[in-house]
């Protein structure tokens, strides 16, 4: 399928001001096609977040993008000099649906006069009836009442809060969605309620394509059609669902799936084992692979040179051990004809 | 079935007055036994973590009481009355980053936690509990003694209240959301600990979750909470294979399974909007 967005070896460090440079993201390159929802699945401090900031162009110091390209229909831009983006892919091409989204409305305004806000920031001579009467229409939809628009942010509960910023963070049709753990507040019944509703919006083509950031293996398995795994601020390894979850290849995304507590019966009476060890600290991250302090299968290779992406099972997979094991079957591919 | 450890009888919590008032633990009675798991779930403000603090002590409830073996009625003592209460059970709190005091190295605070007990051991013998307590939680003692709080990790935080629980020896464990704050590699660690707890020590368990994998991986029996009220009781295979009310069976529905990517295109009424019940 014909990519709608491509993320090109994005690096971002964060520059502490002891002069220290933790590098979250290093050499990450991805792409999203048209209607497409790409699952992005990591830990705590695997650099996933950063990568939202990145790629929906709201990153700030002491966030710094070292190196890396966005490519929309063609279009490329460095993203090391933002104020090279064009104006209108902020929120009409690419919009965030922040972590915590219902600690994120301003609560002295008005849902309406926010929306004005909004729609007012991307079109200055938008009429104020106009603005406020496209947010009822797309409240509605979304099963809101009316009576939202008139509310300031403590009348609402939590649910509806995420349901209005879901409508202000979409209400410029984005074509790129950059959910950031929109769900890990929730609990899992509002949670289902919340992946429905960008379900929704997608079918609907209100927007074009989603990045559905999180922790949550379970949930990402049900809502993405490909699934890209983080560690320790690089890709892993990155297929469809199916060949994520049912034949992982990498051991990081094998230990994640193992450490996966569904309430079923082959969960009960048998001990899982956790990944021992911890992720790097990245301001000096351990040379080669830098999951191979924790890893069970590490070679001698793993402990001196960085693995590359390679497409091995039909995903994209970055380590030594794995190759080894499919060395006897020679890949065709990059063989000239 | 062993002894039992602890009792708990219409237990009831109400907060607020006149209009406002809301009762956020209503009527919840239930039993635990000597190295029994046993785990509540329920959504947020379903009152999982009020029934906490009220078994705790921090909190006095408004109506019903809590029986401890060994203490009787514990449910109207005062000051130092608490302390042989307190000797026997031993909290984990959600948030590994408020549980601490920040002006107290590890060593301090491990020290300090023995004062709790009537005889704590002193010198070598202190040092050396200390030590093997740390290391159980796969923790090594020259790393983290002299550490402060910020310089740990959140799952080494909860490893280290593990270790407390550990070190006093406790009947009682209240373990209120103790992993939901962690990552899953760390969680299970974090579980295969309280198992332990309980498989080497005897020790029983009250484990609060929203989580019903968690519950199912670690829990002998399960009480399902909706609203302040308990909905479902019983043991956790029976329940989770035949829920009876039907908040077990939505939660147990929504609950997300590995899948195999997005539910291809279904009709409309799919999106009908799910009552979401109100949080606290």
């Amino acid at each position: 399928m014909q990519p709608i967005l491509t993320v090109d070896r994005v690096h971002a460090v964060y520059r502490l001001p002891n002069g220290a440079e933790v590098h979250a993201v290093d050499g990450v390159s991805l792409s999203i096609a048209e209607g497409e929802i790409l699952g992005i699945v990591g830990e705590s401090g695997c650099g996933k977040s950063t990568l939202a900031s990145v790629i929906s162009l709201t990153a700030r110091p002491p966030l710094y993008v070292s190196e890396g390209r966005l490519i929309f229909n063609g279009h490329s831009v460095p993203l090391t000099a933002l104020d090279r983006v064009p104006n209108d892919w902020r929120g009409r091409v690419i919009a965030l649906l922040p972590q915590g989204a219902m600690n994120s409305l301003n609560p002295t305004l008005r849902v309406r006069d926010f929306v004005v806000d909004v729609l007012r920031a991307h079109d200055h001579s938008i009429d104020r009836r106009i603005a406020i009467e496209r947010a009822r229409e797309r409240l509605e939809q979304l099963s809101l009442p009316p009576r939202v628009l008139d509310s300031y942010p403590h009348q609402l509960s939590g649910g509806m809060k995420q349901r209005v910023v879901a409508v202000l963070s979409t209400i410029l049709n984005p074509r790129v969605l950059i959910a950031d753990e929109p769900t890990s507040a929730l609990d899992v019944s509002s949670q289902r309620a919340l992946v429905n509703l960008l379900l929704e919006l997608l079918e609907r083509q209100i927007i074009g394509s989603i990045m559905f950031i999180s922790h949550d293996l379970p949930l990402l398995s049900n809502v993405a059609d490909r699934i890209a795994v983080m560690y320790a601020g690089e890709l892993v390894e990155l297929g469809t669902t199916p060949q994520i979850v049912r034949a992982p290849q990498h051991p990081y995304t094998r230990a994640l799936l193992q450490a996966t507590l569904v309430p079923e019966r082959t969960i009960r009476g048998r001990r899982i084992e956790g990944i021992p060890g911890q992720p790097p600290d990245l301001r000096q991250p351990p040379p080669g692979c830098r999951f191979h302090p924790r890893c069970p299968y590490a070679l001698e290779q793993c402990r001196r040179e960085r693995p590359p992406l390679e497409t091995i099972e039909g995903r994209q997979v970055a380590c030594w051990w794995v190759a080894r094991q499919h060395r006897t079957v020679p890949s065709m591919e990059g063989l000239a004809p | 079935m062993t002894e039992t450890l602890l009792e708990v009888e219409g237990l009831t919590r109400r907060f607020g007055s006149g209009r406002n008032v809301v009762t956020a633990v209503k009527d919840v009675s239930f039993t635990l036994a000597r190295g029994e798991i046993l785990a509540v779930v329920g959504e947020s403000g379903s009152g999982k973590s009020t029934l906490a603090r009220l078994i705790l002590r921090l909190l006095p409830p408004t109506a019903g009481s809590i029986r401890f073996a060994g203490l009787g009625d514990i449910t109207r003592l005062q000051g130092h009355k608490l302390r042989p209460f307190w000797q026997h059970v031993q909290a984990i709190f959600q948030d590994p980053f408020a549980t601490f005091n920040q002006f107290f190295t590890v060593r301090r605070f491990l020290e300090r936690s023995l004062g709790i007990l009537d005889n704590p051991p002193e010198g070598r013998e202190r040092e050396e509990a200390i030590s093997a307590a740390l290391r159980a939680v796969g923790l090594e003692p020259s790393d983290v003694l002299m550490k402060w709080p910020h310089q740990l990790s959140g799952g080494q935080r909860q490893r280290l209240m593990i270790a407390r629980a550990l070190l006093l020896r406790p009947k009682l464990v209240i373990a209120d959301e103790p992993t939901s704050m962690l990552d899953a590699s760390l969680r299970v660690t974090v579980l295969n600990l309280l198992a332990d707890l309980r498989r080497e020590h005897e020790v029983s368990i009250l484990f609060i979750t929203h989580d019903l994998g968690q519950a199912f991986y670690l829990a002998d029996r399960l009480l399902v909470m909706y609203r302040g009220e308990v909905v479902e009781h019983g043991p956790i295979e029976a329940v989770l294979s035949a829920p009876q009310h039907p908040y077990t069976q939505r939660l147990l529905a929504d609950v997300p399974r590995l899948g195999s990517g997005r539910p291809k295109m279904t009709s409309p009424d799919r999106w009908a909007p799910r009552r979401v019940p109100a949080g606290e």
